[in-house]
């Protein structure tokens, strides 16, 4: 077997460990402890903005303020938060990406 | 019991998102075949690791010469967040078989935590939860594999002016602003952005995103701990 399969398989039983960490015991979290709550209820916010602030303030892998993609997804949190709305919220910061890039 | 209406529903809402997700796919199929592997490696990618960035590191890694053991851990380094994942779905799904589970584990990603977890907040119905994931998971499945194949076939034949890369963030920031709803998560993602930043600028690498979660889920519970309220799921 060539190496890339063995990694193919190796990353993918790992990620699926990974996934069904929790989720293979939730019969057990029916109700969970106060205190794990509070952590459990910070994972969002905390994650989806761990992933999208570095892809506006370093798209090209440093960090830069004075660059189209923080602009551009500026309004569109803007636009997120008025419409609430996917499609919108790309069009509108893509567009304006495509627009700003072009100048 | 499963519900068709609930899974159309999140196949519905999960619709708009395949602007971020098949461009993604479409260099996930030609990344590895520009980097001499056959296609069915990057279908193997697709469907076994199912985790866009991971794969990316993966044919990355091992393109430049580096050992088996570092393509992986740089692909689990990547996908660790699916442990957060993981453990924020498991309480709202502790009603449903495990064997289900255990499949709707396999098809976990980052639209369909962050969409399921919106919605299931805040709203005590139990059923149908498991249908709207799925509904979901199945058709952001279905594209990933579709599109990794078709860029297999024709290489990532996206024009250049646009900049479909950025619908990524985009897809993230439409799904983080209406969890931000108290002071806490507030807290959270401000935290967990700026610590991710930082652990990017200071070499963190991969590892930045889960250090910057991980900072964010603390200072989040310490400002929600400090509120007198006792705290509800």
């Amino acid at each position: 077997m060539s190496r890339i399969w063995l990694v193919i398989l190796a990353s993918g039983a790992g990620t699926y460990a990974m996934r069904a960490s929790f989720l293979a015991v939730a019969h057990r979290m029916a109700t969970v402890p106060p205190g794990l709550t509070r952590l459990l209820r910070q994972i969002p916010p905390a994650a989806l903005a761990a992933i999208v602030l570095p892809a506006l303030v370093r798209p090209e892998g440093h960090l830069d303020l004075l660059q189209p993609q923080l602009f551009a997804g500026a309004v569109a949190a803007l636009v997120a938060w008025r419409t609430r709305n996917v499609g919108v919220t790309l069009l509108v910061g893509m567009g304006l990406l495509a627009g700003l890039q072009a100048i | 019991m499963p519900s068709l209406t609930e899974a159309r529903a999140g196949a519905a809402a999960i619709a708009p998102m395949l602007l971020g997700v098949v461009p993604f796919g479409l260099v996930a199929g030609a990344a590895p075949v520009s980097q001499g592997f056959d296609g069915w490696s990057a279908v193997g990618l697709s469907t076994i690791v199912f985790a866009g960035a991971s794969q990316l590191a993966i044919v990355d890694v091992l393109a430049r010469g580096g050992s088996a053991l570092v393509a992986v851990l740089a692909a689990l380094a990547i996908n660790l967040r699916m442990v957060l994942y993981s453990a924020s779905l498991a309480p709202f799904l502790a009603h449903v078989p495990t064997r289900r589970r255990l499949v709707a584990a396999y098809l976990l990603n980052d639209q369909d935590y962050a969409l399921s977890v919106s919605r299931w907040a805040g709203d005590d119905r139990t059923d149908g939860r498991l249908s709207f994931y799925m509904g979901a998971a199945v058709l952001i499945w279905a594209a990933w594999l579709a599109s990794t194949v078709a860029g297999v076939l024709v290489g990532s034949a996206v024009p250049e002016r646009v900049p479909l890369d950025f619908a990524v963030p985009l897809v993230f920031l439409v799904l983080l602003v209406p969890v931000l709803v108290d002071r806490p998560a507030l807290m959270a993602a401000a935290t967990g952005g700026v610590a991710a930043v930082i652990a990017a600028e200071t070499g963190a690498g991969s590892l930045a995103t889960i250090v910057g979660a991980a900072a964010g889920i603390a200072a989040g519970a310490v400002v929600d701990a400090r509120r007198t309220e006792p705290a509800s799921p």
